[in-house]
Order: C-alpha cells, then structure tokens, then sequence
C-alpha cells in the first residue's frame, strides 16, 4: 500500500521555462524508507519541499499529483494543505543549527506540536516532550527542555529535531541530509537513531542523500536523480547487487572506499554524463508546460 | 565563553542603569516640571536678564540655572523642554518603528511582489533629503507637536524597514520557519510567532536610536524655527535663541546642548544595553 504518490511531477523557475524537476514520479509504501540520490544541485531536497508545500517563494510547480494516503495535495485547498501535512507529516530538516528557533526554549518548540496539532493541553504536552526526548536518547530532558538551543551540541539538536518530528505520531517523514551538517562520529548515532525511531514508529519515509552507504543502511528502496529527473528507481538489493543505469554504475563506483583512503576518487565518466544529459533533453523535448 | 560572556554582561549592567537613569530623571522632570520649576518659563523680567548658573560669581539666588536675555528662567526652561523632547521621542520613535518595522517584516519574509512594492517604496523615499522633506512637510502642515511627529515618521520609517527587512530575510532562510510551516503554521503566523522575536533585539535597537535622533530631529526644526510655537519652550529653540548671546552667557545655549546630548546618548546606550540583556545567545 503507497503511501505518497508523485506523479509526473514537474517544477521550475516561477516565469521561465527551465524545469529544475522533469516529471519525477516515485512511490513510498506505508512504514517505507526511499532513498532520494544524486549530486548536489539534482533536485533531490526539491522534492520532498514540494510535497511538504515549503518550496522557496521563487519556484512553482508546473504539472504532476502529489498524492498523499490517496489524496492529491495540489488539489487540496491551502486550509486543508496544512492541516493535512501537519497532522501526517513532519520535517527532519538538513541543518540542526538554524532549525530550531534560536529565541525560544526547547521545550515550547516541540510542544507546539502536540498543542497545536493534536490539541493536547499544555501539561499533557508537556510530559510527552520529556519522553520523546528521552525516547531519542537525551540525558537530563528536563534541562535539556529549558535550555536554548545555542547551548546545546549540533548533535544534541538534531536529536530534538528527531524527537519533535516523530511527536505527533506522523505517518510520513522528510528527512532533509539530516546528517550532512554533523561530524562523522555524530552521523553514525543519528542515523541509528533515526531507523530506531523509524522502525518503532513505522513511518514513511523520504531520505535525501548523497551519501549511497548511508542509503545501504537505511533505506529500502531508492531514486536516483540527475539534473531534476529520475534515470532510476529500485529496491536497495537490486541496486547495489546489479544497477541498471549506466549514471548509478558510474555513482557507486565513485564511492570512496574505506577500506583504501589513499586511492585516487574515481568521477563519474564523462561519456556517462553525456548520455545522461541527453536523455534529460530528449525528456524536455516532449514537454509542454 | 563564560567570562566573556559575564564581563558583557556586566558592562551592559553599568550601561543599562545610567542610561536608564538619566532617562528616569529625564521623566520625572518633565512629570512634574510645574512642581519641580522655581519660575514660570514664560515669566519674563528684563531687570534679570542674562543671570549666570548658581556656582559662577553674579548669581540670583532662585534662579539655579541662571536666565536667558529677557530674564527667563533656564532651569524651568529645560524641564518643560523636557516634555517636548520626551513626547516626541516616544511618540513618533514608536510610530516610527511600528510602521516601518511591519513594512520591513512583510516584505523580507514575504518576498515576492510584496518585497518588490515595499523595497521600491523605500528606495525613492531615500532618494528624498531628509532634512528638506521634513522643513517641506512642515511648512506644508504647519508647526505644532503633532506635525513634527507626522514629519518624523513619515521619514523615518524606512530606516526600520530595511534594517528589519534584511534581518528578517536572514531568519527566513533559516530552517526553523519551514519546520513551523510544516507542523501546520500559515506564512502570516509563522512571520509573528517565529521570526517576529527573532528580529526583536534588532527593532529594540533602532527604536532606542530612533527615540536619540527623533529629538534631535526635533531641535533641528525649533532651531529653523519650524518646531511648535515659540512660545513653548523647546530644547532646539533654546539652543537657538542662547546661539545670539553665546559671549555674554554661555549657559542659555550650552545648558540645554547638554541635556540634549546626554538624552540622546542615553537612549542610544540604554537600547545597547537592553539588546545585551535580553539576548538569548549572550544571556
């Protein structure tokens, strides 16, 4: 049973014809995780904005369905829109820095979720706050609770962001590159964390990456994105056991290998980039928008 | 960290309390300035005209801070001028702030069309003189308090709308109003609940320095003559007036100079002093 649907979905500039995603269309059953791959730039935050409806003011979306438990979003009324993402779905946003709000305390923040989206009282709100941070491995929730967030660790943070996204019980996660802006001691933790989490929640979940070991640990099914368009989506074991597209070889071949730190890194071939983009072309051939 | 942060903490201290101090007194003068004045500012008396401060040889007992040249009383001068000057200073520094900020607020957050109209709005209004525009609005208006308030704000408002535009554009970049909007906020609630007191500080600030400069927007015009009736004393008009006899009695312009130099300092402190204090990354 898939829980979000995205169709043919396209999205560009507002006003100008450049798409920056060309007919994405992917699937995340219920209690799944999908990876989201690609380089830097291939739109891969892009959509998990649009679905959550947080895209930047300068982007619109162009055509396609973005169906949520059977419901299309785009169609929905702006009221509806929000109540429906906030009540089924949350954000673990890319840098645990700037996410929490630097003038309030910890403890409104991931109450706020509970009051305003489930209408618990305050109270109530406020012991579940305590579990949850407890539930993500937190010391002393209580300081942490009162504290603000820049006196807590970047670490500490985006393990209150974890916590406040699995709060009110959504059904579907975004999690931005929730590891990309810790260090790598930290990284491990969170990612534990956040398939603990996942797994005692069973929610749906869009993991963006660039980073195909962190895929391998956590994902069970994966898109891999070049310049906005999918050149292939498949379950984990099929892609690491036997990728179809010559640009997931050509990525997975530029891993670098732990096992060897001094071996030169190996760049996607230049011949595998033309083709790329040439299939990208052809696909805006065809498009009227 | 921790000594640092103590050792801003305590110079904010020193600052806050005699900042704020000056400006208490500052209050309380201009509260009861009719208790407080030995004489009626208006009371003139030719015989004691140009009578010096109370500690310079030559002084008329009861008269503290001396006379003007028609034998006006300066310390009764200064705190009735202090009324002006406080009235103007909150009066149009708040409106000032309200309207400029909300402007800059809608437009940094908002962007899009909105950003477009605001910031275009605020570049032409900046390619006016200030001080012509406001002499203009005057003598358009008339004088009086209430058209030197109106000339202040309409002005001034746009320095608050940039400050706060840029600032609330940098919040709105950060992650914690996406994550807002997700767990179901509109754009609108988000802007007053989320960014609103991350901007704050910044509005505290410039509405403190607003308050320094709209006093001395205000002496600017008592000094062209443009403030309120003449027959007010105002601190601008002093100044003005004692300019004519500054050899023979120095105190009639350097009184209120001080006054207003010590007032518009301590609200440019006291608002430096206030962000140091209430800062969550300093506190």
């Amino acid at each position: 049973m898939s829980y979000l649907t995205i169709t043919d979905l396209s999205v560009r500039l507002a006003g100008s014809p450049a798409r920056l995603l060309r007919d994405v269309s992917l699937t995340v059953k219920s209690g799944e995780v999908h990876g989201l791959v690609g380089e830097s730039g291939a739109g891969k935050s892009m959509i998990g904005k649009a679905v959550l409806g947080i895209l930047p003011r300068a982007v619109e979306i162009a055509s396609g369905r973005i169906e949520l438990d059977g419901a299309d979003l785009l169609q929905l009324p702006a009221k509806e829109h929000r109540r429906r993402i906030g009540r089924f779905c949350a954000l673990i946003p890319q840098d645990p820095l700037t996410a929490l709000n630097p003038s309030r305390r910890i403890a409104p923040q991931i109450m706020n979720r509970l009051t305003d989206i489930l209408g618990w009282e305050a109270s109530r709100a406020r012991k579940r706050a305590a579990e949850l941070l407890d539930e993500v491995h937190i010391p002393d929730p209580e300081r942490v609770l009162k504290s603000y967030p820049h006196e807590l660790s970047g670490g500490m943070r985006q393990r209150i962001l974890i916590a406040s996204a699995f709060a009110a019980e959504p059904k579907f996660i975004v999690a931005d590159e929730p590891t990309t802006a810790l260090d790598v001691t930290v990284q491990k933790q969170i990612l534990k964390l956040i398939r603990e989490m996942q797994a005692r929640h069973d929610t749906a979940m869009l993991f963006v990456t660039h980073d195909l070991g962190v895929v391998s640990k956590v994902c069970q099914s994966l898109s891999v994105l070049y310049a906005g368009k999918v050149v292939e989506a498949t379950d984990i074991a099929t892609f690491f056991r036997a990728p179809a597209h010559a640009y997931s070889r050509a990525l997975l071949a530029a891993t670098p290998k732990y096992t060897d730190p001094d071996a030169s890194l190996i760049p996607v071939p230049p011949t595998v980039i033309e083709a790329v983009r040439a299939e990208v072309e052809a696909a805006d051939e065809g498009w009227r928008g | 960290m921790a000594d640092g942060r103590s050792r801003v903490r305590r110079r904010a201290g020193v600052r806050l309390w005699l900042s704020g101090g000056w400006l208490v007194v500052l209050v309380l003068a201009a509260v009861f300035a009719p208790l407080l004045s030995p004489h009626s500012p208006l009371e003139q008396d030719l015989f004691l005209g140009r009578m010096p401060p109370f500690w310079v040889d030559g002084a008329e007992p009861g008269y503290y801070l001396g006379t003007d040249s028609l034998g006006r009383d300066v310390l009764a001068r200064i705190l009735y001028g202090a009324r002006v000057a406080l009235i103007v200073a909150l009066v149009a520094g708040t409106l000032t702030g309200l309207i400029g900020s909300t402007l800059g607020l809608l437009a940094g957050y908002l962007r899009g069309w909105v950003d477009v109209v605001i910031s275009r709005l605020i570049d032409i209004w900046m390619a006016f003189p200030p001080v012509l525009f406001s002499i203009l609005l005057i003598a358009v208006m008339g004088p009086g308090l209430v058209s030197i308030i109106i000339a202040i704000v309409v002005i001034d408002w746009t320095r608050f709308a940039r400050v706060v535009r840029a600032e609330a554009m940098a919040q709105g970049a950060m992650d914690y109003p996406a994550s807002a909007q997700v767990a179901g906020r509109t754009r609108l609630s988000t802007m007053v609940v989320e960014i609103l007191p991350n901007v704050l500080p910044t509005i505290v600030v410039l509405l403190t320095l607003e308050m320094g400069i709209a006093v001395i927007v205000e002496a600017i015009l008592s000094f062209v003559n443009l403030s309120i009736s003449t027959d007010d004393p105002t601190w601008g008009g002093m100044i003005s007036e004692g300019r004519a006899s500054i050899h023979q009695a120095w105190w009639v312009m350097v009184l209120p100079l001080i006054a207003l130099f010590l007032t518009v300092l301590s609200f440019s402190q006291f608002g430096e002093g206030l962000k140091d204090r209430f800062d969550p990354v300093l506190r």
